[in-house]
């Protein structure tokens, strides 16, 4: 550095300034472990992805019947006579749940995260947020043992039906399980649009309604659909709670009082009872497989609606 | 010296003191082109005006030189730049080309950090952790950039919470603190109240002893106030280059220059 400075004062002109000093080593190492750590998530995924295909494989290039499998209702892999693989009804089950699941957590959700971005201030946002946190860290057999033990009997005297383990008790324990992190993302992603936004749209005369509505929303809305992906993928994703509210009976819903099965909870319930290498064993990894591609359709669906909603 | 990009541009340019070298510079963005066709060497200890209405590849061309066109993967820089005689586009330690020239955004950013830690960040990211030369260089920096006075009580408050004038000189004192050998300012007053601006434009006329100074503006009276020679960009063309008083008092090659700067268009 001293030398430079006094090339720079004798001669003005100092060319030699482009030298790979110590920070710039610092800087490329930094790069390679940035790197290393990158790639080191991707090589875990196809790790994953390779375990499960590698259980499963027996099962796919053997038993497996494409139209069985996603198109019969019946799940019978102990069956004396004939074993039949057929998820459908299971898919049913995962579908109808999570689809109300959403119903129930997206308006909730999204009105608690706007009321604690847009209409709440000093301590009672302060309070509702801990809250909300706190919400979203109760373990997911609490709100199965919730769904078993208290709405169970609620939907049975509300209703008058003979079971209160079903689509909607699910539904319902899964929609508040999945809004508490739903609320925090989202909420989030309101407080990142900046207030001069708000500002610039309060100064014109707008509502706080149609400023909330006309340009908060739509300044956050990756960061909320993004919430609600995530929701969907809790949804997908979750299983001891579904396995204790939804009844666990292979069944496709007519009602929302019927009981279902979802393909998680079916996995985890049966996957200790299956002799390791058998074609159920198999079967199930298969089911994993095809929870792992829903997975990856749904991100990747995500992030092209987020990549359209950036360039439109 | 070491770098294969030292071989001096012509004869003209090795006798004088050329800081910056510009030669059939083409920018584009996604094949648009943005700026092209610009011709001209910036000499040591000068302050070099641009001027031109917006969209003229004024601050395309800045971020060419400070090769920020890093950041930007659809724009694409052809021809040739030199700093100190080296091209720029081969330089392999584009910090340590950085480092030395100072920048000042037209939109104020003042850093999330302390008044004092913005303008100590430059000097401790090149190692200096002794507390009273840094509060020699915060002083120095800030009092140039005609903020010490409104902010020497409170150095410890956020830059970032500052008024956007005060954020926009508190942004010139951290392009200071870098002790820059050029200083490229990209429309420095746009929110800055004319009192202060006379100020920042007085040390801008000191610091030309020390730095070669890259002034683009909007006002043309700022250029003329200031700028030994004056480039004037329009539509991505550099319509001409010359001396900043012949600009203004009739000597042009071209009809649009005068147009110009007598407030006829842009």
């Amino acid at each position: 550095m001293e030398n430079n400075t006094s090339a720079k004062v004798s001669a003005g002109i100092d060319p030699g300034f482009d030298q790979l000093n110590r920070d710039w080593y610092i800087d490329k190492a930094v790069q390679v472990l940035v790197f290393i750590g990158g790639i080191s998530a991707i090589v875990f995924i196809i790790g994953i992805f390779v375990f499960i295909s590698k259980e499963g494989y027996g099962f796919l290039v053997g038993e497996f019947n494409f139209k069985e499998f996603f198109f019969s209702p019946n799940w019978r892999p102990t069956s004396e006579s004939k074993e039949t693989f057929g998820i459908l009804a299971l898919i049913a089950g995962t579908a109808s749940v999570t689809g109300l699941a959403m119903l129930v957590a997206i308006p909730f959700s999204l009105g608690t995260a706007i009321f604690i971005a847009e209409f709440s201030s000093g301590k009672t946002r302060e309070f509702l947020k801990i809250t909300v946190e706190l919400l979203a860290a109760i373990p997911s057999v609490v709100w199965g043992f919730i769904g078993l033990a208290i709405m169970n009997p609620i939907i049975i005297q509300t209703f008058n039906v003979p079971v209160g383990l079903n689509v909607l008790n699910a539904g319902i324990i899964l929609g508040l399980m999945a809004a508490p992190i739903m609320t925090s993302i989202a909420e989030d992603a309101l407080k990142a649009v900046p207030d001069r936004y708000r500002e610039a749209a309060e100064a014109m005369g707008a509502t706080r309604w149609q400023v909330i509505y006309k340009v908060v929303l739509p300044a956050a809305k990756n960061g909320l659909l993004g919430a609600v992906l995530l929701g969907v993928g809790r949804g997908f994703g979750e299983t001891m709670a579904v396995l204790m509210a939804t009844g666990h009976s292979i069944n496709i819903p007519t009602s929302v009082f019927d009981s279902v099965r979802a393909l998680t909870a079916t996995i985890a319930a049966e996957l200790g009872e299956t002799a390791a290498g058998s074609p159920h064993y198999q079967a199930l990894f298969t089911i994993g497989i095809f929870l792992f591609v829903i997975t990856f359709i749904i991100n990747l669906v995500a992030d092209l609606v987020v990549r359209g909603v950036r360039k439109g | 010296m070491v770098s294969a990009g030292a071989a001096p541009l012509s004869e003209e340019t090795v006798s004088s003191q050329v800081k910056l070298g510009v030669r059939d510079l083409h920018i584009s963005y996604h094949h648009v082109t943005a700026l092209e066709g610009v011709n001209f060497d910036i000499h040591e200890h000068e302050i070099f005006g641009i001027i031109g209405p917006a969209n003229a590849g004024k601050t395309s061309f800045l971020k060419a030189i400070n090769r920020m066109d890093m950041f930007t993967p659809e724009m694409k820089v052809e021809g040739k730049i030199t700093f100190n005689s080296v091209d720029v586009s081969r330089i392999r330690n584009v910090y340590g080309l950085r480092s030395r020239i100072g920048v000042v955004f037209p939109l104020p950013v003042g850093l999330p950090l302390s008044i004092y830690d913005n303008v100590a960040l430059s000097p401790r990211l090149r190692g200096q952790k002794n507390r009273a030369e840094l509060d020699v260089i915060v002083e120095r920096c800030l009092t140039r950039a005609a903020l010490w006075d409104e902010v020497k009580d409170r150095l410890d408050s956020l830059g970032s919470m500052l008024s956007g004038g005060q954020q926009q000189r508190l942004t010139i004192a951290r392009a200071l603190s870098q002790d820059p050998e050029m200083l490229m300012l990209d429309e420095f007053s746009i929110a800055v109240d004319p009192v202060t601006t006379m100020r920042i434009e007085d040390v801008l006329k000191e610091l030309r002893k020390e730095v070669t100074i890259i002034l683009v503006t909007n006002l043309v009276q700022q250029a003329r106030r200031l700028a030994d020679r004056t480039a004037f960009f329009l539509d991505g063309r550099c319509v001409e280059v010359g001396v900043t008083e012949d600009l203004f008092t009739g000597e042009v090659k071209d009809q649009r220059t005068r147009d110009y700067v007598e407030g006829r268009f842009g």
